[in-house]
Formats: structure tokens, C-alpha cells, sequence
């Protein structure tokens, strides 16, 4: 690997500065440690201190050896290869508890009647560890990425960005452990308590910070549209976390807060933050990714400049005010409920016209999806993108949201919108970063992708099939009534029916599970140089050969 | 100058593209959230309601750390069939103390808005050790270790106090007598039971979980399912007016 190092005063100066913060945080972990009488407490100011820790002695050794300010020269490479090792394990590690609560599901004796390996603490564990920990490492990595190359300058900040990086895998251990061991809000997808969310809190601004100094000192004149969508992401998951997560600590010592808002306000609060998770974190963001990566791989300008235009604003806009559709017919007002349902079958169109847009930048050079598979992986994920979006503004007509709600209907939406769209666009991301970032001519091997692909493929059907028709047949059941007036079925012959069905997703799960250890396998081949034998599928695609290098600055 | 060319101050100055996306992402959340706090119609006035009890706080603690709401809906919608099956739909006065609401979304197991009062205590204590033994389809986890575990371990007087920070409103009173209430809500003979009753008006006094010498996680967790959706009297609840929907 060529590394070329520079030094600059501006970072050494930095890194001096650094040291300071280090200590603060050492000495806020230290008094937890000392006036807290909860061991989780303990325990996660124990993981800050030793972290803080690393941190400093990183410093001072670099300081010690008069290497404090080297970097790579050119772009920061180093922070996205993190990121993208950090996507593979987190993505791992993710579906396979997601398996094992799909079987715990069908076979309830694997719950172990323990408190630390329970559904209840092992479902967020596994929203968690995909959406946070998988989805927002590709997002880190690719938005550092895209946005350095389509401004064409290194990354801003020189320990910025290696802050964000670690400072959010620590997030995620910390929210991980503090689910099994019983510390939640129980707030769908803003689980983690107080103090992990401010810690978030200041990652995050720091990862805007990042992402807008390097915005500033752009080469380019114009903001290439990734990285609108990626900012939208940025700045608007942060205004969702802050609002939604608002709570009182019991103490300053404890783990425990109870959220400020409270019954109909916070349902409502938590669906405007929970459908824009949905909206900025599992689409705004992995659209940059299409609008970066889709046009890269087939080497085609987007299709439309002003489609991007109308796309963006529209969607932004649109999905802020979808959240009521998660509370049809429950006690919020109905004048919330009407504007919730209207502006979500709205938002159809905003939807597909994206889609349109990254789908049809292949056009001219359609026989690519025949010959590459990773564009057939990021074709397939923008495919399930207008799937999944036709199908959300369906549930959200409110005839059909009383049916699908609360039903296993709503847990094969967002399963084909993860998996097929979050999930696909992700490798795609992954298998074209990785020879790029560690300047290999090409993939290990394409085949290997082939197998990935059909796999996963395979494993999603068999999964969003299950679901869609347990769904169906657990909502009908629910209503049905037999000839004399009454319901006709009792709640566990509902839940008995699922049986087979719980088989067939945890099938298709195990399935995708296979198909991602593939996907280890494969990129760890890669960075290591080999390259297996098939001359045949490899079509010319980008090279690391034909990636330039900046200058050193 | 074409619309689109106008466009190009987003494109090429980043803190126009920043502060314009937080106005455009702004406008609905105010729309739709800010109203809820305004508009007198959202909670519907009726009796009944009051705050947890301390040994029902803790129980609702417990649901919620063990995530309970991962399978269980605390909302019964306004739709026939949930309203014969669970009883009557939930209104918004019911959860208006929840910090945070528990409505849930997605139902693996029944709707609990309502369980209160349905089944025995007898019955909840052998179903929380071992599901299937009672239910022998179900597919919930069993929580036998809730048995062992003494109901709480610190004060839960600060959790009162940060609750009527968050305008929940517990009284001095309350707050004094918090653990004593605790324990004595667990043991119907102890001095204080009555006590507990006045101040929780509808507060079940009982030994849970059969087992007097400790007031523990279970006596907790189901002292919390024995009150859910039990506040509120239908029987004289006006759901016309204000309240109509
Ligand atoms: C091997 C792959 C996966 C399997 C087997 C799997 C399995 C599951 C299971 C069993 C549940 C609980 C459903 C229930 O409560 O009835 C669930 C929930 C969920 N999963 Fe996955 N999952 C996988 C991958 C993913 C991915 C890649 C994502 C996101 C990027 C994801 C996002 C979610 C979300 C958001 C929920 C909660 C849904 C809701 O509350 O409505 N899953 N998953
Ligand atoms: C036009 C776009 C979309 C609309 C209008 C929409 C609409 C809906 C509706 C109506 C529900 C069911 C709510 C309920 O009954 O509880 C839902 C649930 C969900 N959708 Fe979508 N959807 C869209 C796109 C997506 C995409 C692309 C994804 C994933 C990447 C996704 C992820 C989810 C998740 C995670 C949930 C479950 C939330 C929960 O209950 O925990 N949606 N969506």
C-alpha cells in the first residue's frame, strides 16, 4: 500500500489540543465510576474511561515519537477503509441476531428464560445493530468518500473524522450492552438512555462539521447531489434525535430518565422521529449512496439534473409529515391522522421519481446488469426501493393500515426496504469501495458476488413472502367473525397459525445471513490482493489504477 | 433567469443548502406536533386518571426494561373487532401520564391496554414464570427471574421527582411516603395499606406473587398489568361533546 506522509504544524497543534479533551472526559467517566451506585452505570463509564484512555496514549506516544500531525497525504483514505471493516462486522453481527430472534420466534425455548438473551432485549439489539451500527457505518464511510471526491479535497479536520468514526462505534457498544443489560427508553429506534444520546449528540455534530468544512473547502464549484442528500441525512437526524430523545435523569449518576413528553404527544413525537428515521437515515442517506455510487460504477451521468432538483426537495419536505401513519385509529386527533395519510400517498411520487432517476442512468448501458453483478446488486436495491415505497403509501390509506397494522404485514415492509434496499445498496457501496480503497486492480471475485447476490435474493423473497401472507392471514383472523356474531378465532390460534411462517423467514434470514458471510470472505480476499482465476467476468469496471491522487497538502 | 438556474445558489453555497433544508424539514413536525399541546380537544376530559402508584412505577419499569412493547400494544383502536376483543378503545386521557407512552406497534402477543383485572394473580405469576404452561402455544420468553429479584433497589421517591419535573403530578405527599407505599402496596397487612388506596385511588393492595417475604419484581410487574386500563369508569364515561370521536 502507498502511504505517503505529510505533517502539518495546524494538526500537531490540534492533536496538542486534543489532549485536554481527553482528560475531561476521563475525569467524567472517573466520578461516575466513584459516586454511581448502578453497576451498568459503572460498568459504561468504565468503557468510557478505557476508551478516553486509547485515546490519549495514542496521542502522547505520537507526540513522544514526534509524529504528532503525520497523515496520508492526498484523500483521507484511512477513515473510510475503517468504516467500511466496521460495515462488514456490524452488518454480520446484525443479521445474525436478527436470525436468531426470527427463531427464537418459531421456537420459543431458545429464549433461555434468561433476562440477558430475551426477544424483548434481543429485538432492539437487532434494530439497533442494522440500522445504527451497520446502515450508519456505510453512511460514514461512503458520505466521507463521495464527499471528498466530489469536492476534490481531503476530508476536513484532521482528527475529526477519526473522532466520529470511533466515537460512534463506542455509541454502539454502549447502547448494545445497555439492551441486555436491561437500560432502554423503549423508544422505537431512540433505545439508548440519556447519556448514550448525548454522547451521540456530540459525535454527530461533530460528523456535520466534518461534512460541511469539507463542503467549504470544495475545488468543485458546484455541490454534486449526493451530498445534498447526505447533509439533509445529517442535519435532520440530528434535530430528530435531540427533540425526540428529550428526557430527565432520575440522577446524574444513574441510568435511568424519563422522557419529557408524555401518552398522545409523545406517540406522535415518536412516529415523526421513527417514519424519518425511516426517511432520512434509511433513505436520504443511501440515496446519496445511489446518486454517488450508481452513476460511478455504470459510468453514466446521472439520468436527469432536474429531476435531482424536484426528487430532493420534494422528498425532504414530504417525509417529515408522514409520521400519523404509524397511529391510525389509535387516541391521536384525527386532523392529524387525515394530514398524516394524505402527504404519505404523496410521497409515492417524490419516491418513484428517485427511483426513476437512478434507474434509468443505466440507460445505454443496460448489458452491464448481465455482465457486472455489483451494478445488478445496486439496480436490484434502487428495484426494491420503488417496491417498498409503493407498498408504504398503500398501508397508509387507512382502510388498509387497519388490517396491516400491528401485523406481521409491517414487518415484511420493512424488511424489503432493509434488506433489499438498505441492505443491496450497501454491498453494492462495499464491493466497489473496497478495491478502490486498498488500490486493488478488481474484487476477488466476481462469482463470489454472483452467489451473493442469488442468495440474499433468494433469502429475501422467501422472507417478505412469509411476512406478507402471515400478515394477511393474522390481520383477517383478528376480524373475523363467525356466523352467530362472534370473533371466531381466539388470540393463540392466531399466533399458532404463524408457526409455519416463522419458519420459512428465519429460512430466508439464515439465508442472508450465508450470503453476507460470502461478502466477508470476498472483500477480505480483496484487500488482501488476491484475485481468483476468471478472466471472463471481469468487464473493464473503475480501477484503483484510474483513481487520481491529490496532491499532499 | 429560469427556474433552475435560480437553483443554483443551493448548489454552490453550503450554508444556504444547510439552512434551507432545516426550514423545509421543520414545517411539518410543527404542523403536526405543536397543535397536540394547544388544542384542548386532544386529551379527552374524564375521571379516574392518576398517577402510577410507587409499586406500580417500578412494575412499568420493569416492562419497559425487559421490552415488553416489542410485542404488546397498549392501544386499542377504534375498529369493532378490538373492541369486542380487548374492550373499550383507548383514549388519549389514559396514557397521559406515561413517560413515554406505550401504545407499541406491533402485536406478537394480545393488546394489554385493558388486561387489568382479566386474569387472576395466581394465574399472571405461573404465565410470567413459564408461558407455555398455562398457554401451551404461546411464544412468549418466560421470566422466572423476575421472582428472585427484590422490587427496587434505590429510591424511587427521585423517580416521582423526575416525573413531576416531566409534569406528572405527584404530590410532597406522595413523594414522602414513596417507599413505604412501595412496600406497603406488596403486603395487604402492613399498616400502610390503606394509606396506599387513598393516595391511588383503584391501587390493587395485594401479595402478588404469593410470596410474603419479599416484595419483589414480579409483585411489581404484575401490580402494573392488574391496573392497566382499570381508571377510567365506561360505565359513566360521556363520549359525546368534546370527547366525541
Ligand atoms: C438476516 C436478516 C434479518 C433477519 C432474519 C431479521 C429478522 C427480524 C425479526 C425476526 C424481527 C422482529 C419481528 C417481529 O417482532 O415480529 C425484525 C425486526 C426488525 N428488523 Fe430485521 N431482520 C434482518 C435484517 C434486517 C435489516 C438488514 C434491517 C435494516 C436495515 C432490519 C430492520 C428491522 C427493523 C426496523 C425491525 C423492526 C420492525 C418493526 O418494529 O416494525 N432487519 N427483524
Ligand atoms: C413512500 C415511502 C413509505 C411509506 C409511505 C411508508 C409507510 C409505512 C407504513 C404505513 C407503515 C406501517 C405503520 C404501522 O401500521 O405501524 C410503515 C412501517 C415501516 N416502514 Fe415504511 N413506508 C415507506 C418506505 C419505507 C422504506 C423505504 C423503508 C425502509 C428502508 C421503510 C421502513 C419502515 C419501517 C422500519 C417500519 C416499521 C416501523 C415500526 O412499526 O416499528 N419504509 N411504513
Amino acid at each position: 500500500m502507498n502511504i505517503e506522509q505529510v505533517r502539518t504544524d495546524r494538526a500537531a497543534l490540534g492533536e496538542l489540543f486534543a489532549l485536554p479533551a481527553v482528560a475531561l472526559v476521563i475525569a467524567i467517566g472517573v466520578a461516575e465510576i466513584v459516586a454511581t451506585r448502578d453497576a451498568v452505570m459503572t460498568f459504561h463509564a468504565g468503557l468510557l474511561v478505557l476508551a478516553a484512555g486509547a485515546a490519549g496514549l495514542w496521542l502522547l506516544l505520537r507526540r513522544m515519537g514526534g509524529r504528532a500531525g503525520e497523515h496520508e497525504a492526498g484523500y483521507n483514505h484511512a477513515v473510510v477503509r475503517a468504516g467500511v471493516i466496521a460495515s462488514m462486522f456490524w452488518g454480520v453481527a446484525g443479521f445474525l441476531v436478527g436470525d436468531v430472534i426470527a427463531w427464537q420466534l418459531a421456537y420459543p425455548v431458545l429464549n433461555f428464560d434468561l433476562p440477558w438473551t430475551n426477544f424483548g432485549r434481543m429485538r432492539p439489539l437487532h434494530t439497533s445493530a442494522v440500522i445504527f451500527a451497520f446502515g450508519g457505518n456505510v453512511l460514514i464511510a461512503t458520505s466521507f468518500f463521495a464527499v471528498q471526491r466530489t469536492c476534490r479535497t481531503r476530508l476536513a479536520g484532521h482528527m475529526a473524522p477519526w473522532f466520529v468514526f470511533w466515537g460512534y462505534q463506542l455509541f454502539i457498544v454502549l447502547a448494545a450492552t445497555g439492551y441486555l443489560l436491561g437500560v432502554t427508553q423503549s423508544k422505537e429506534y431512540a433505545e439508548p438512555e440519556w447519556y448514550i444520546d448525548l454522547w451521540l449528540t456530540v459525535v454527530w455534530v461533530v460528523y456535520l462539521l466534518v461534512f460541511l468544512g469539507t463542503l467549504f473547502k470544495r475545488k468543485e464549484p458546484h455541490i454534486y447531489v449526493a451530498n445534498w442528500f447526505f447533509l439533509a441525512f445529517i442535519v435532520t437526524v440530528a434535530m430528530l434525535h435531540i427533540i425526540n430523545n428529550a428526557a430527565i435523569p432520575v440522577s446524574w449518576t444513574g441510568t435511568k430518565s424519563y422522557i419529557l413528553w408524555s401518552g398522545v404527544q409523545d406517540a406522535m413525537t415518536q412516529w415523526w422521529y421513527g417514519h424519518n428515521a425511516v426517511g432520512f437515515f434509511l433513505t436520504a442517506g443511501f440515496l446519496g449512496i445511489m446518486y454517488y455510487f450508481v452513476p460511478k460504477r455504470v459510468e453514466r451521468p446521472v439520468y436527469s439534473y432536474r429531476l435531482s432538483i424536484v426528487h430532493f426537495w420534494a422528498l425532504i419536505f414530504t417525509y417529515i409529515w408522514a409520521g400519523p401513519h404509524h397511529l391510525f385509529y389509535t387516541a391521536l386527533p384525527d386532523w392529524a391522522q387525515t394530514l398524516g395519510m394524505t402527504f404519505s400517498i404523496i410521497l409515492w411520487m417524490p419516491s418513484w421519481g428517485g427511483m426513476i432517476n437512478g434507474l434509468m442512468t443505466l440507460s445505454g448501458a443496460w448489458d452491464k446488469l448481465r455482465t457486472d453483478p455489483v451494478i445488478r446488486m445496486l439496480v436490484v436495491s434502487v428495484a426494491f426501493y420503488g417496491m417498498s415505497t409503493f407498498e408504504g403509501p398503500l398501508m397508509s390509506i387507512k382502510a388498509v393500515n387497519s388490517l396491516s397494522h400491528y401485523t406481521d404485514w409491517t414487518i415484511g415492509h420493512v424488511h424489503s426496504g432493509a434488506l433489499g434496499w438498505v441492505g443491496f445498496v450497501s454491498f453494492g457501496a462495499l464491493y466497489c469501495l473496497t478495491p478502490w480503497l486498498w488500490q486493488r486492480k478488481r474484487l476477488y471475485s466476481l462469482r463470489l458476488v454472483e452467489w451473493h447476490f442469488w442468495i440474499s435474493t433468494l433469502g429475501i423473497l422467501l422472507y417478505i413472502t412469509a411476512m406478507w401472507v402471515s400478515g394477511i392471514l393474522q390481520g383477517l383472523m383478528w376480524r373475523a367473525y363467525n356466523s352467530l356474531g362472534f370473533l371466531e378465532y381466539s388470540f393463540i390460534e392466531t399466533v399458532e397459525a404463524m408457526h409455519p411462517f416463522y419458519i420459512i423467514r428465519a429460512l430466508g434470514g439464515t439465508l442472508f445471513v450465508f450470503g453476507s458471510l460470502i461478502m466477508a470472505y470476498n472483500l477480505w480476499r480483496t484487500t488482501r490482493g488476491d484475485e481468483a482465476d476468471e478472466t471472463i467476468m471481469h468487464p473493464e469496471v473503475a480501477s484503483a489504477s484510474a483513481l487520481a491522487k491529490l496532491p499532499a497538502e | 433567469m429560469s427556474a433552475w438556474a435560480k437553483h443554483k445558489v443551493f448548489e454552490t453555497k453550503s450554508m444556504v443548502l444547510l439552512i434551507g433544508t432545516l426550514i423545509v424539514v421543520s414545517i411539518g413536525g410543527l404542523v403536526e406536533i405543536m397543535p397536540l399541546y394547544f388544542l384542548g380537544s386532544t386529551i379527552e376530559k374524564v375521571e379516574g386518571i392518576r398517577p402510577y402508584s410507587p409499586l406500580e412505577l417500578v412494575g412499568r419499569n420493569i416492562y419497559i426494561r425487559e421490552g415488553c412493547y416489542n410485542c404488546h400494544s397498549q392501544m386499542i383502536r377504534s375498529l369493532r373487532d378490538e373492541v369486542e376483543r380487548y374492550g373499550p378503545y383507548s383514549l388519549a386521557a389514559e396514557s397521559m401520564y406515561d413517560h413515554p407512552f406505550q401504545w407499541g406497534s406491533k402485536r406478537t402477543g394480545p393488546d394489554l391496554a385493558r388486561v387489568g383485572g382479566k386474569y387472576s394473580d395466581e394465574w399472571h405469576v405461573a404465565h410470567m414464570i413459564d408461558p407455555r404452561d398455562i398457554v401451551p402455544g404461546s411464544i412468549m420468553p418466560g421470566y422466572p427471574f423476575l421472582m428472585k429479584t427484590p422490587a427496587w433497589s434505590s429510591d424511587i421517591a427521585d423517580d416521582m421527582r423526575a416525573n413531576r419535573m416531566a409534569g406528572v403530578p405527584y404530590t410532597d405527599a406522595m413523594i414522602a411516603a414513596a417507599s413505604a407505599d412501595l412496600q406497603a402496596q406488596g403486603d395487604p397487612d402492613s399498616d400502610g395499606a390503606e394509606a396506599v388506596a387513598q393516595r391511588y385511588p383503584k391501587a390493587v393492595v395485594r401479595d402478588f406473587d404469593g410470596d410474603p417475604e419479599l416484595v419483589s419484581e414480579m409483585d411489581a410487574l404484575i401490580a402494573y398489568l392488574q391496573m392497566l386500563g382499570t381508571l377510567v369508569d365506561f360505565s359513566v364515561y360521556d363520549a359525546a361533546g368534546d370527547n366525541l370521536r
